[in-house]
C-alpha cells in the first residue's frame, strides 16, 4: 500500500571494508547507545540480567568461518539495513509506516503508524529488521538520520555513530548516489559488491571485499629463502665455509 | 532546537538536542584509557563518544567504551560499606557506616605495622594508579604489593625493560604509518585495543606502491588474526623457537644491520670465558668499571662506550690479566647459528613448515633492507655527532599475553627483541618505536626494597617495593636463600618478578610459606574467580580454618571494588567504590603511560556524576586510611590528613622528588613548567581546560633513535625521565642473568638454596634460550596431548564490570573451541558436551568445531563464566550455566623433580604461566549435557541490593517518554518476572 519514491536526490548509505573488520563490535555496541537515547529509542532490552538476554540491535556483526581447513577465512561481517532502493519491507508495510525517504532515501519506521505484524521484517531478505517487543512496533537502523544532519553536532560528527566508533576505519558514510563522491570512488576501486543482487531490491550500502592475501612467494618481492652469505674475509677465505662466524672478521666498523 | 524534515506524517526531528552538557574524561573500560566524551542530558548520560582530540583514540571507541553507560548503571553495584557477619564466602554482611569500616580496619593495620608490616599483604588488580598504591605501601613498610602483571604480561615487560629499555604496549609502538612488514605474535584479541585497531586499519589501507604485509602467529585465527595476510597457526609454547630460527637464517645469510650492531648494541661488548671462574660470563670491564671491547686500530681492549673506537665483532682476545674474552656478537652468532635453531628443527616444534620460516625471513630482510626508509632530518647523537637523516629499517614486531603467559615467556620475549635489534628496527622509521618516558637505562635503575634492615616497624620503607634486580644483592631473600616477600618475588624462585606474583600470594599465605601474614588486602582484583589460577583451590583456602588459631587461616581480608563481584563475598570488610565516571584518577607517567611515539602524554578522570550511592573513591579511602595510620607523607606536621581534599589533592600537591609529581602537564605556579616544576594548585583545573589531558610533541629530530639521540636524551633528563642524557645501550647480552648463573654455580656470598641451583643455572643464561614449556617435564605429555588457552573477547576484554546489559548480549556462554579434524578424531561433534581434564582437575564445557586453530591447540574466550549470586545476575544466567574458565584446571604450584613445590611460573620472572595447560578431551555421557561444571552455591546477595530489573528500556526518557526510563541512577524499577 505503500509506494516507493521513484528515484531519491541522494543514496545516503554505508560501504563496510570486510578486509579490514576485526569483529570488534565497537558500531554495534555505538550503534545501541546512540539510538537507545535516539530517533527509535529506546532499544529495549528483555531480560537484561537474566537467563536470556534479548535486546533490540540496528547493527549485529556475525563471525564464522568460511573454507575448511588451514585456508579457511575467518569472516567477521556487520550486517544492518541496507536501506534498498526498492524495499521489499516498505512495499509490504499495510500501513505506511514503513517509508522511504525521498531526500536521501533512508528507510525509516513511524512507529506511530506501527502496529507490529512483522510483515517487513519477514519480507526483508536481509534480516535487518528488529522488532520491539516491548513497545509492539518494529524499529531498524536510521542511518542516523538524528546525526547526520544535527545542527547540534560538530561538523565531523554528522555520521552514523557506527562509522564514527568503528577503530580500524572499516565503515564508510556518504552519498552512493553521486558518481563522484568519495565512497562511490571507493567502491569503484576496490570492487565494492551487493549483497544477494539477484533478488532485485538494489541495496544501497556495498560491501568491499577482502584485498588478495600476500602469502606466498614473491608476493612481497623476496625470494623463497636467503641464500648463504659469500665469505667476506680476504684473509679467511677458505676457512669461512667451515667457520661462519669469520666472516664478520675484517669488517671495518667504527662506533 | 530542533530542525523538521520529511513531509505530513513522515516529518522527523533530525536535530534533537544531544546534551546540556559535555565533559571529557578518561575511559575506564579496560586499560587502554582512552580520551572520552559524555554527553549528559537531564542529569543522566546521553551517550558516550571517543574524543577525537586524544592521543589514545583519535575519536574512535571500542564496544566496551560504548557500553559504559551500563557499567556506570549497573544493578551490581555495591551501596554501602559491608562488614562481615557469617561465614566467609556466604556473602552474610551488615551495612557499615564509612567510619566503622575504617576504624576497624586502622586497627587491624595499625597492629600489624607497629609488629611486622610485612603481615600486611596489599595487592592490587588492573589499578590505574599503582604510583599512589605503591608508594602508600612503601610509607606503611610493607613489601608486600604489586599489582596484576605477574599474571597479565610481566615477561613481555621484564624482558623488554632488561634488553632495549623499553616493551610493547604503552611502552612503545610499532610505527604504523610506515612500517613494510608488521609480524603480531600471540597478541589475540587485547591489550592496546584501540590504537592497535587504528594501526592496522592504517596498515591494511596503504596505496600499493607502500603497502605492508601483516603476518600473524598465533593458534588461533581469530580477530586481528582473520585479516592478516598470513597466519601462522603455531603450537603454544614454541614461538621462541620460531623467532630463533628466523634468527638463524638472518645471522646464516648475513642480513642484520651490523653497524647498528655496534653502534647501538652491546654488540661489541667483551664478555669473559673463564668456565668455573668466578667472574666466567660476566663483562670484562676496566677500572672505572666500563665495559671493554677490543679495539681493532689499536688491537687493545678499549672502553666500549667511547665513541672513537672500532670494535672487534668476533675473535677470541686475551685480557692484560691473562683472562680470555669474546665479544657478545661472537657468542650470540655463535649460538644461533648452530643447526639446533635451523628452521628443519624449528619445524618440529613449532608446526610451522621450514619452507615458511625460510620465507617469512627473507621477506623480514627485504623489507629491512631492500625497502630502507629515509627521513630527511638532520640529528646529533648521543657522542655529538650529526647525522644527516634518521634511516629506518621499516619491519616492526608486536607481541603480548600469548607470548607472555608461558614458562618460557621472558626467553621469548628476549628472542624477540633480539630480533629486532638484528634487524635495525629499535625506534627507527618504520620500526619499533619508544614512547616516553621510556626508553630507561638497561635495567631501569630503581631496586626493589625489602631486605631485613629495610623493614622496621612503625616505619616507612626507603624505597619502593619493586624494582629491577641487576643482581644477587638486589633480591629480596633470607641468608639461607628464602624469600622474603609473600609471593617470592625477587627470591631465587623468581629473581625478576619485577611485577610481584599476585597469582602466588593467597596459596603462599594459606600455606605460611614463607610465612603467614594478617591482612590481605586487594583492590580490583577478582582473585576468588578468574584472577587465580587453581580458582577452586582458592576459594577454599580463603575459607580455610586455622584449628590453632581460632581464626581462619588468613585471619583477615579487606577488599574495595565498585561491584559485587565473586570475590566480594570473600570479604571480611568491604569498601564500595565508584564507577569511573564519579572519580577523580590520575593517568600517570610515573605509572603507565599513555604516551605515544611522537609525545609524552599523560592524563586525568574527572567526576563526571555525583554518586548516588554511600560510596567512596578507592584512592581517597586509601589515603584517608594512610592518615588514621600516621603514614608519613601523608599526614602533616600536626597529624591531621596532608591532603584532606583526597586523591585530587594529592595528585596535584604530592612531590615524588623536587619538581617531579603524578602529573606532567602545567606544572608551576602559571602552569608554564612540564615535567619538572613547582606545584600548580590549578593544575586539575588546566587539565580539565584542556580534555583531561596533556600531551607534548617531540621536535622532528627528536623523534627517531631516542636511545641514542642527544637531543631527546638531554629532553629527557630535564623532564625527569632519566637521571642522565646517557646512550641507552641495547642489550643482546643479558648481564644480570649471568650473575644469578654464577651464584648457582657456587660463587660469590649469596647463593640459592642448593634444591634451586640447577634451575638458576639453566633458565638464567644471558642469551635467549627456549625450551620447552617446563610444565611439559613435569606431565606426561602423551595423556594430556592437547594445549588449552584463552582469548579474550575484542568486546570484553579488560571489562571488569562484564555483566554489562549489552556486552552479554554479545558474549554471554564460551564453547570450547576445537579443530574439526582433532574433533573427528575424538568423535566429538559441534555441540557436544566434552570433559576437559588437565593433571589437576576437570571441567565440563561445550565443545565448538572451527578449522582456524592449531590442531593441537583447543581455546575458549576467557572471563565470560560467572559464579551464581555474584554480579546480580540470575542463577540460571548463561554466564553461570553455559560460562566456564579454564582457571580451574591450572594449578598455581607444581612439583618439581626433587619433589618440591615450584610455582607454575616463568623462572625468571614468575609470570603465571596459565597458557601451558595441557589437557585431554573426552566425551560426555548424554545425561552429562546441559551445564558446565564446577557449579558454585551462590553466596548471598548483599543487603539491600535490589533486585535486576528484567526489563531495561534507557533513553526512553530523552525521546520524550519518561517513566518508562530506568531512573538517572540507583536501583532499577521493576522486580524480575
Amino acid at each position: 500500500m505503500t509506494s516507493v519514491p521513484h528515484r531519491t536526490a541522494k543514496k545516503l548509505g554505508l560501504v563496510i571494508d570486510l578486509d579490514i573488520c576485526v569483529g570488534c563490535h565497537a558500531c554495534a555496541v555505538a550503534c545501541k547507545e546512540w539510538n537507545s537515547g535516539g530517533h527509535m529509542a529506546p532499544l529495549t532490552d528483555e531480560n537484561p540480567y537474566g537467563a536470556d538476554p534479548l535486546g533490540v540491535w540496528f547493527n549485529r556483526v556475525h563471525t564464522y568461518e568460511a573454507g575448511v581447513g588451514g585456508n579457511s577465512r575467518t569472516v567477521h561481517f556487520p550486517r544492518s539495513c541496507l536501506h534498498c532502493e526498492k524495499p521489499a519491507c516498505v512495499e509490504v508495510c499495510p500501513t505506511g509506516a514503513s517509508y522511504k525517504r525521498a531526500e536521501d532515501g533512508i528507510v525509516l519506521v513511524n512507529e506511530d503508524l506501527c502496529i507490529g505484524c512483522k510483515l517487513c521484517s519477514w519480507a526483508c531478505p536481509y534480516g535487518a529488521r528488529e522488532y520491539d517487543y516491548d513497545s509492539g512496533t518494529m524499529k531498524k537502523c536510521t542511518l542516523c538520520v538524528d546525526r547526520i544532519y544535527n545542527e547540534n553536532l560538530e561538523e565531523a560528527e554528522r555520521v552514523p555513530a557506527c562509522v564514527s566508533a568503528c577503530p580500524v576505519s572499516a565503515r564508510h558514510f556518504g552519498d552512493l548516489g553521486d558518481p563522484n563522491s568519495d565512497i562511490s570512488e571507493l567502491v569503484r576501486e576496490r570492487e565494492g559488491y551487493d549483497l544477494m543482487p539477484e533478488m532485485g531490491f538494489k541495496p544501497v550500502n556495498k560491501y568491499l571485499p577482502p584485498r588478495p592475501r600476500r602469502n606466498k612467494v614473491g608476493d612481497t618481492g623476496a625470494p623463497a629463502a636467503l641464500d648463504s652469505a659469500a665469505p667476506l674475509s680476504a684473509t679467511h677465505g677458505a676457512e669461512t665455509s667451515s667457520n661462519p662466524l669469520l666472516r664478520w672478521v675484517d669488517r671495518a666498523l667504527s662506533r | 532546537m530542533g530542525t523538521m524534515s520529511g513531509k505530513g506524517k513522515y516529518a522527523i526531528d533530525t536535530s534533537p538536542k544531544v546534551h546540556d552538557e559535555v565533559k571529557h574524561t578518561t575511559c575506564y573500560m579496560c586499560a587502554c584509557r582512552c580520551g572520552i566524551k559524555v554527553h549528559l542530558q537531564d542529569g543522566r548520560i546521553r551517550y558516550i563518544e571517543g574524543n577525537r582530540d586524544h592521543p589514545v583514540n583519535k575519536g574512535v571507541l571500542c564496544a566496551k567504551g560504548a557500553a559504559g553507560i551500563m557499567n556506570h548503571y549497573s544493578p551490581a553495584r555495591l551501596t554501602k560499606p559491608l562488614i562481615r557477619v557469617g561465614e566467609r564466602g556466604k556473602g552474610e554482611f551488615r551495612e557499615v557506616e564509612w567510619e566503622e569500616a575504617l576504624a576497624v580496619i586502622a586497627r587491624w593495620l595499625g597492629e600489624v605495622r607497629q609488629s611486622d608490616p610485612r603481615k600486611l599483604a596489599f595487592f592490587t588488580g588492573r589499578d590505574q594508579s599503582q604510583a599512589l598504591t605503591g608508594w602508600w605501601a612503601q610509607q606503611f613498610g610493607t613489601p608486600n604489593y604489586a599489582a596484576h602483571g605477574g599474571l597479565c604480561a610481566v615477561n613481555m615487560a621484564a624482558a623488554g625493560f632488561y634488553t632495549i629499555g623499553g616493551s610493547f604496549w604503552e611502552f612503545g609502538e610499532p610505527d604504523w604509518e610506515r612500517t613494510r612488514y608488521f609480524m603480531m605474535l600471540g597478541v589475540a584479541e587485547d591489550h592496546h585495543s584501540n590504537p592497535i585497531k587504528i594501526g592496522l586499519g592504517k596498515l591494511k589501507g596503504r596505496p600499493p606502491e607502500r603497502d605492508a604485509k601483516f603476518v600473524s602467529v598465533n593458534p588461533v585465527k581469530t580477530g586481528y588474526s582473520a585479516i592478516a595476510d598470513e597466519w601462522l597457526g603455531i603450537r603454544p609454547g614454541t614461538d621462541g623457537l620460531f623467532v630463533l630460527a628466523l634468527i638463524h637464517e638472518l645471522l646464516r645469510a648475513d642480513k642484520i644491520d651490523l653497524p647498528f650492531l655496534v653502534r647501538y648494541s652491546n654488540a661489541p661488548w667483551l664478555i669473559v670465558q673463564d668456565p668455573g671462574g668466578a667472574t666466567d660470563g660476566l663483562v670484562a670491564r676496566d677500572d672505572q668499571g666500563r665495559p671493554l671491547c677490543w679495539d681493532t686500530a689499536t688491537n687493545k681492549t678499549a672502553s666500549a662506550l667511547s665513541p672513537e673506537v672500532k670494535p672487534a665483532m668476533v675473535g677470541q682476545f686475551k685480557l692484560p690479566d691473562g683472562r680470555r674474552v669474546a665479544p657478545v656478537f661472537h657468542l650470540m652468532a655463535a649460538r644461533y647459528l648452530d643447526p639446533q635453531y635451523a628452521p628443519e628443527e624449528a619445524e618440529k616444534q613449532t608446526g610451522i613448515p621450514a619452507e615458511t620460516i625460510r620465507r617469512i625471513a627473507s621477506e623480514m630482510a627485504h623489507a629491512a633492507f631492500d625497502q630502507e626508509i629515509v627521513i630527511e632530518t638532520p640529528w646529533v647523537d648521543w657522542a655529538g655527532r650529526r647525522h644527516d637523516r634518521f634511516v629506518g629499517r621499516p619491519v616492526s614486531i608486536l607481541a603480548m599475553r600469548g607470548i607472555a603467559a608461558h614458562s618460557n615467556g621472558f626467553h621469548t620475549c628476549r628472542a624477540i627483541h633480539l630480533l629486532q635489534i638484528l634487524l635495525g628496527s629499535i625506534d627507527t622509521p618504520g620500526g619499533f618505536r619508544y614512547c616516553a618516558p621510556y626508553p630507561k637505562p638497561v635495567p631501569p635503575r630503581q631496586r626493589p626494597t625489602g631486605r631485613t634492615h629495610e623493614i622496621v616497624p612503625g616505619h616507612a620503607m626507603p624505597g619502593p617495593p619493586l624494582g629491577f634486580p641487576s643482581g644477587p644483592e638486589q633480591l629480596l631473600v633470607e641468608p639461607d636463600g628464602r624469600a622474603r616477600r609473600i609471593d617470592k618475588a625477587f627470591s631465587w624462585e623468581a629473581p625478576l618478578a619485577i611485577h610481584g606474583l599476585m597469582h602466588m600470594v593467597i596459596a603462599n599465605a594459606w600455606r605460611g610459606d614463607p610465612y603467614p601474614i594478617d591482612t590481605l588486602f586487594l583492590y580490583m582484583a577478582n582473585m576468588s574467580w578468574n584472577s587465580s589460577m587453581n580458582t577452586s583451590g582458592t576459594m577454599q583456602m580463603l575459607t580455610d580454618w586455622d584449628g590453632a588459631t581460632g581464626n581462619y587461616k588468613i585471619p583477615h581480608i579487606i577488599y574495595s571494588d565498585a561491584y559485587y563481584s565473586e570475590m566480594v563475598a570473600y570479604a571480611d570488610v568491604v569498601l564500595p567504590d565508584t564507577t569511573y565516571l564519579e572519580r577523580h584518577d590520575c593517568i600517570s607517567l610515573l605509572d603507565r603511560p599513555i604516551s605515544d611515539a611522537d609525545g609524552a602524554a599523560d592524563g586525568i578522570r574527572q567526576p563526571v556524576l555525583k554518586p548516588d550511592r554511600d560510596v567512596r573513591p578507592f584512592q581517597d579511602v586509601l589515603l584517608d586510611l594512610g592518615a588514621r595510620l600516621g603514614l608519613p607523607g601523608m599526614v602533616d606536621e600536626f597529624g591531621g590528613p596532608k591532603y584532606p581534599g583526597g586523591y585530587p589533592d594529592y595528585i596535584v600537591n604530592h612531590e615524588r622528588r623536587p619538581g617531579i609529581g603524578l602529573l606532567a602537564g602545567w606544572r608551576g605556579i602559571l602552569g608554564e613548567h612540564q615535567g619538572k616544576g613547582p606545584v600548580n594548585p590549578r593544575q586539575i583545573e588546566k587539565y580539565k581546560q584542556n580534555q583531561c589531558f596533556w600531551r607534548h610533541e617531540l621536535a622532528d629530530n627528536q623523534k627517531f633513535y631516542k636511545h641514542a639521540n642527544r637531543a631527546y636524551l638531554e629532553w629527557a633528563t630535564q623532564m625527569g625521565f632519566i637521571d642522565r642524557p646517557e646512550q641507552v645501550v641495547l642489550n643482546i647480552y643479558c648481564e644480570p642473568l649471568q650473575r644469578f648463573r654464577l651464584a648457582a654455580e657456587g660463587h660469590g656470598p649469596l647463593q640459592p638454596p642448593v634444591a634451586l641451583r640447577q634451575r638458576v643455572a639453566t633458565y638464567c643464561d644471558p642469551l635467549p634460550i627456549w625450551y620447552r614449556p617446563t610444565v611439559d617435564e613435569e606431565i606426561a605429555p602423551t595423556s594430556f596431548p592437547l594445549h588449552a588457552i584463552t582469548q579474550r573477547p575484542m568486546a570484553m576484554y579488560h571489562s571488569w564490570g562484564s555483566q554489562n546489559a549489552w556486552l552479554r548480549q554479545i558474549h554471554n556462554a564460551n564453547r570450547l573451541f576445537i579443530n574439526r579434524r582433532t574433533a573427528q578424531w575424538l568423535n566429538i561433534g559441534d555441540d557436544d558436551w566434552v570433559w576437559v581434564i588437565s593433571h589437576h582437575g576437570r571441567i565440563k564445557a561445550q565443545a565448538r568445531l572451527m578449522d582456524g586453530v592449531n590442531r593441537n591447540t583447543v581455546w575458549t574466550w576467557n572471563a565470560v563464566g560467572k559464579r551464581a549470586g555474584a554480579w546480580n545476575l540470575a542463577p540460571d544466567a548463561p554466564e553461570v550455566k553455559r560460562g566456564f574458565l579454564l582457571n580451574h584446571l591450572i594449578p598455581e604450584l607444581i612439583a618439581d623433580r626433587n619433589g618440591g613445590l615450584l610455582p607454575n611460573a616463568d623462572p625468571i620472572t614468575g609470570q603465571a604461566a596459565w597458557y601451558d595447560l595441557r589437557v585431554r578431551i573426552e566425551k560426555a555421557l548424554p545425561e552429562e549435557a546441559g551445564e558446565t561444571v564446577p557449579q558454585f552455591d551462590p553466596p548471598n546477595a548483599p543487603p539491600n541490593q535490589a533486585p535486576a530489573p528484567s526489563i531495561l528500556r534507557y533513553g526512553a526518557h530523552f525521546r520524550g517518554r519518561p517513566g518508562e526510563d530506568i531512573p538517572p541512577a540507583g536501583p532499577v524499577t521493576e522486580p524480575r518476572s
